[in-house]
């Protein structure tokens, strides 16, 4: 193996195990349900990616051929990501988990309770000191 | 230089898994427990694949392609269950 090559696949691994140890890190720190979906979106996508080109170049250089193995792995993830968060922001505002102060549009939880759209009158009314900011 | 590259990330996705669990256990809600779930399956399948480029084998992407599905299908069916009380109604 070149000298460039392994410095390359090295470099995309490690960048890969950083994001998810930062997703992990994120998962743990972050103080409020609706706040920690986020983190773990980034750990999967950015993570995952960076590690599953580090093996399709690895694969490349010893095998011969690029195998869309990994290709595969990575599209299914990003595909899948955003629908794992939806499914549980929606399980966790029927449940009525305990929200942020912060959180903007808290008044349309009741409404998707009841499965009603929201309507133009529910405008965006997020809290007053962030819109004077 | 890759074997030590690989034993460097190895360590750092075991210290993520442990931090998984972590929240796994102290979640105040389900849903946090099923969210660290999900993301322990993810950390799982980073690591068969460094196992497979320490090995020098393409043979363990395929069980990383599975453990995906399983990850992903386990997430929808606990979220499932938590909204309407039946997987399959």
């Amino acid at each position: 193996m070149s000298f460039m090559a392994e410095l390359i696949i090295s470099s995309l691994l490690i960048l890969g195990g950083l994001f998810v140890l930062v997703g992990s890190i994120g998962l743990l720190r972050l103080q409020d349900l609706y706040v920690r979906l986020h983190a773990p979106t980034k750990a999967t996508t950015l993570g995952l990616g960076s590690i599953l080109i580090g093996s399709m170049v690895y694969m490349y250089n010893t095998q011969g051929y690029i195998s869309v193995n990994e290709l595969l792995i990575t599209l299914f993830l990003v595909i899948t990501a955003p629908v794992t968060a939806h499914i549980l922001a929606k399980a966790a505002m029927h449940h009525r988990v305990k929200v942020m102060e912060r959180t903007r549009n808290q008044h349309l939880i009741e409404k998707a309770r009841m499965q009603m759209p929201p309507t133009s009158a529910d405008a965006d009314q997020g809290d007053k000191e962030s819109d004077k900011a | 230089m890759l074997d030590i590259a690989v034993i460097v990330v190895a360590s750092m996705l075991s210290l993520a898994l442990v931090l998984n669990l972590w929240r796994l256990i102290i979640g105040p809600h389900v849903v946090d427990r099923i969210l660290a779930l999900d993301t322990m399956y993810i950390n799982s399948i980073a690591l068969i694949l460094l196992y497979g480029i320490y090995n020098k084998t393409p043979l363990y992407f395929e069980a990383a392609l599975l453990i995906a599905m399983l990850g992903f299908v386990s997430s929808v069916a606990f979220g499932k269950y938590l909204l309407r009380g039946d997987i399959i109604e």
